[in-house]
């Protein structure tokens, strides 16, 4: 395919432009479509009472006020709904022996964390089912919480799952090279470090929400779902609730943030779901923001012990790292909680060549809420912990932190490369993105000024971090488990009888602009203008089958079945139009919109004509001629795991000693994802991954009592970044596209997010190292700093 | 239980008159009694902005505020603001800009930008970030919208 060459060169292309996104018009003029903004005929409203402790036997539960409120259409228990729902569980068969027991959509007979639904109440209005749930009887027996991880494994813990007998849910060890003799070695330099990442959530500013209709007549449900992975979410509805599976539709229609929040199972969703077939009506739930933080899944609840072994000229000789994660009660479904820490074992200096690792994970459950995938899964704190440990190397044996990266990070030219924890590396560029970062930041210019404010009594640091993402997961991920996930992506494509195209793809949108970047490929490859492309996603009646977008999966995996089927389309196109112009195929090209003759661009027919004569004049083509003015291809990872992307960031803080202020002066991002389709948009996922990753590093905690009990769990309480705390950041790219497509596309997503808290944990600890002070846990606090430094 | 209250209130431009709960509030009313879905609700105690509309010329939490308490008043939601061409410069420089990625912020972001233009607010990068520290967005990073209120101030955006 020599066309191939020039897809991305042809005249007005539209991949690698900035064009904004037709849609945000709408959401611009407050015409959003979000799950609440839907109302239905004879809808009512489910509100759920939740468990107040973190672990207790439900002895007994009075309903009989709650459904005498007037209003009330019913009240359903944790035992009445498991009566409609198959229970699920949690695990992977590539996760081996991870365990986790049935989960029903309410509790049962024992409540496990604070937030864990136990009574369903569905009424004419919320505001009438919250009344009721205040009139719902509970009998508890409080029970012993296992709430801190740290200790959830100890023999006197309580044991949250007795037939497990303790608290482990799963571990994993990996040992490559020989760690031990490495770091025996006289001529190793040693640094051992305790890293601690607290809880936090997404926040999607639209919280959790579904919309379910149930049509007895067919059997139907139909399920308006704000989330990221409409054909996973058919399959386990179907599943749960004993439908066929092609009698359950979703639709996701505009989604108000997700990051990884709302692609899991949730029991109030699923109740929802079967309050809607018991009902046979339309129920809606939509979560407050109370729920969202004691329902939504938590993320990065780790302790990571790490070592690293550096020679005296600083190469990196061996790195051990021993990994704790508290998962909450269950492992969430269905895919698991196993993940974060397999992804940590997994990425831990990936960006360098080491040849000595050993890696031990374990993950316990405890009586909190669940944990589970969040955007950029297990990156933030693999940086966090091999960067720091890279850094804390440097200072010990005196060489900057740039160049120890030089010595250790795989070369540009060294790919592929199998690391010694099995990752199939290609296409990267560590060596490029560090010098264009040190360039665009002034690295020594920065180093300059930071010893002469020193002298004047004001700390700033300078933080790094070498990166990799994983990006385009491939079948090995989840399905290679037994999930019900897809891992290629479909798209068809229609010429209608006006020459407009319409794309229907299985990916999805939740403002990072999947449907514009779909319109620009099928526009640039089939060669229209990008106003006469309509985007359909979203929704399983109407798309191919295919995974969504998450795991920065969107472009790479769903923009290439958008390239192949707009290919196939223009080919099918190009030969009936070749007929009408007894021509030859191979003659003509496809030009914003039109026929035209290859040689020399003159237009020969418009597509509005050829649809014309296909589809309402076929008499004036010969009877042999049968166009197919549709095309449909699906696109998979076959060669590679994932997809890595790297990136190099850096970021300049500043410290105030006495009160542990920070201020993030700048913030500098080089990201390399391979071909770029909207560089602008591709800049604003990194730009807000980063102030995710800031959040995560500075701010964001659910801080828990001893008890289980959540403490902060309202938006004036859990701090988010705000506008006024952010720096403005720059970001440039390096461009190595990857061979494992024609697009060249790799993920964009959660680079930010994966690099930003190692940036600025380095950052943080340079601007202390005066003061012989460290920090290493996060969100760094005002109060975490002045400990740091020894103040408090 | 629920006692009512009949109210008149001015909205977008049309007189409206309903019979409301003491206890609902001026967002709820607005959304599911008029099905003007474009004010988003995100906390329901006044943190995150997402429903900034504006009531009497001020711009408003209308989570804070009951639907009574709007009886007699005249309110601008993302609808009306659209529709009367107030907001369609700072509409196009977001556009242009990104300034959006899932649209659930942005009604109360734009109503909150629209304070600071109205007032003659400086291009100053700070003071715009100070501004909008009430309205809380997960997606962007803020600085996409920044640039774009500051292209509205310099009067670089053609609606």
């Amino acid at each position: 395919m020599t066309e191939k060459l020039s897809l991305f060169d042809r005249p007005n292309s539209y991949i690698g432009r900035s064009v904004p996104r037709p849609d945000a018009r709408r959401l611009l003029s407050g015409r959003g479509r979000f799950v609440d903004d839907r109302q239905l005929p004879r809808m009512v409203h489910a509100a759920f009472l939740r468990s107040p402790h973190a672990h207790a036997h439900i002895d007994a539960m009075s309903v009989d006020l709650a459904k005498a409120l007037p209003g009330v259409v019913a009240v359903f228990t944790g035992k009445d709904l498991a009566e409609h729902v198959t229970p699920w569980s949690g695990v992977l068969t590539h996760l081996q022996d991870l365990r986790s027991p049935n989960q029903y959509p309410l509790a049962v007979d024992t409540a496990r964390w604070q937030g864990e639904p136990v009574a369903m109440v569905v009424a004419d209005s919320r505001a009438i089912a919250e009344d009721a749930c205040t009139l719902i009887e509970v009998d508890y027996t409080p029970l012993p919480a296992a709430a801190d991880m740290e200790t959830a494994l100890d023999p006197d813990a309580p044991v949250i799952h007795p037939d497990y007998g303790n608290n482990l849910a799963w571990e994993r060890l990996v040992e490559a090279g020989d760690v031990d003799a490495a770091f025996a070695r006289d001529d190793v330099v040693t640094i051992e470090r305790r890293f601690r990442f607290n809880r936090h959530t997404g926040v999607t500013l639209e919280p959790r929400s579904s919309l379910v209709d149930f049509d007895p007549a067919e059997g139907a449900l139909t399920y308006w779902y704000s989330g990221q992975a409409p054909h996973m979410m058919q399959a386990i509805l179907a599943k749960h609730l004993d439908l066929p599976e092609e009698n359950v539709r979703l639709i996701a229609e505009d989604v108000g943030g997700s990051f990884g929040i709302k692609i899991h199972t949730y029991g109030d969703d699923i109740a929802t779901a079967a309050a809607a077939m018991i009902l046979e009506r339309p129920v809606k739930f939509i979560a407050d923001r109370y729920e969202s933080f004691v329902s939504d899944i938590h993320a990065r609840d780790h302790r990571v012990d790490g070592k690293i072994g550096v020679t005296r000229d600083g190469e990196i000789v061996a790195l051990e790292i021993d990994d704790l994660t508290g998962i909450g009660p269950y492992s969430v479904y269905p895919r698991t909680s196993a993940i974060e820490c397999n992804q940590i074992l997994n990425l831990t200096g990936t960006p360098y060549r080491i040849e000595n690792y050993r890696a031990r994970g374990r993950v316990v459950f405890q009586n909190k809420n669940v944990m589970c995938q969040y955007r950029a899964v297990g990156h933030p704190v693999a940086m966090a912990v091999a960067d720091g440990l890279l850094e804390d190397a440097a200072h010990a044996i005196g060489i900057d932190v740039v160049e120890i990266r030089k010595k250790n990070l795989i070369a540009d030219d060294a790919y592929p490369v199998t690391t010694v924890t099995g990752m199939k590396l290609d296409d990267l560029s560590h060596q490029k993105s560090l010098d264009k970062l040190t360039d665009i930041m002034g690295y020594q210019q920065l180093r300059e000024e930071q010893q002469a404010l020193r002298r004047k009594g004001v700390y700033r640091g300078i933080g790094l971090v070498s990166m990799v993402e994983v990006t385009n997961p491939s079948p090995m991920f989840y399905g290679v488990g037994g999930a019900p996930i897809a891992a290629q992506d479909g798209a068809s494509i229609r010429l209608d009888a006006a020459g407009a195209l319409h794309v229907a793809a299985s990916i999805t949108e939740q403002g990072q602009g999947t449907n514009t970047v779909i319109a620009q490929i099928a526009a640039d490859v089939f060669g229209t203008d990008l106003h006469r492309v309509k985007v359909t996603t979203g929704d399983t009646a109407n798309v191919p089958y295919g995974g969504g977008t998450w795991a920065s999966r969107g472009t790479g995996i769903g923009g290439e079945a958008v390239l192949q089927a707009a290919f196939a389309l223009k080919q099918q196109v190009l030969d009936v139009a070749a007929t009408i112009l007894q021509s030859d195929p191979e003659k003509l090209d496809i030009e914003r919109g039109s026929i035209v003759n290859l040689a020399d661009s003159t237009e020969r027919l418009s597509l509005a004509e050829l649809g014309r004569i296909v589809y309402y004049r076929g008499n004036e083509l010969p009877p042999d001629v049968k166009p197919e003015l549709v095309a449909t291809r699906h696109y998979r990872v076959t060669d590679f795991p994932f997809v890595f992307t790297n990136a190099a960031m850096a970021t300049h803080v500043e410290v105030d000693i006495e009160t542990g202020f920070l201020t993030v002066l700048d913030f500098w991002a080089v990201e390399d994802c391979g071909r770029v389709i909207n560089p602008r948009l591709v800049d604003e996922q990194i730009r807000g991954g980063i102030v995710q990753g800031i959040g995560g590093a500075l701010y964001e905690e659910c801080v828990y009592s001893r008890d289980g009990q959540l403490l902060n769990a309202s938006m004036a309480d859990y701090l988010v970044p705000m506008a006024a705390e952010m720096p403005d950041i720059t970001i440039e790219h390096i461009a190595t596209p990857t061979k494992t497509s024609t697009l060249g596309a790799k993920g964009a997503g959660e680079a930010g997010t994966g690099g930003a808290p190692a940036a600025i944990m380095n950052a943080v600890n340079d601007a202390l190292r005066p003061h012989g002070a460290r920090i290493s846990e996060q969100p760094m606090t005002p109060e975490r700093v002045l400990r740091a430094l020894s103040v408090v | 239980m629920a006692k009512t209250k009949d109210i008149k209130l001015m909205v977008n431009g049309e007189m409206v008159a309903r019979t409301v709960p003491f206890r609902l509030n001026l967002v709820d009313f607005l959304r599911k009694d008029l099905g003007l879905t474009g004010s988003h609700v995100g906390c329901e105690h006044g943190v995150c902005g997402a429903c900034t509309l504006e009531v009497d010329g001020k711009m408003v939490r209308g989570c804070l505020m009951l639907a009574v308490q709007a009886d007699g008043a005249t309110v601008a939601t993302i609808e009306g603001l659209s529709t009367s061409g107030r907001i369609a410069e700072l509409q196009a420089a977001f556009h242009e800009r990104n300034a959006l990625q899932c649209g659930y912020c942005t009604p109360g972001m734009l109503a909150s930008a629209l304070e600071y233009v109205e007032r003659d607010g400086a291009a100053d990068r700070h003071a715009i970030r100070e501004h909008l520290s009430g309205n809380y967005c997960r997606c962007t990073g803020y600085q996409a919208i920044v640039d774009a209120i500051i292209d509205v101030i310099e009067g670089r955006t053609a609606p």
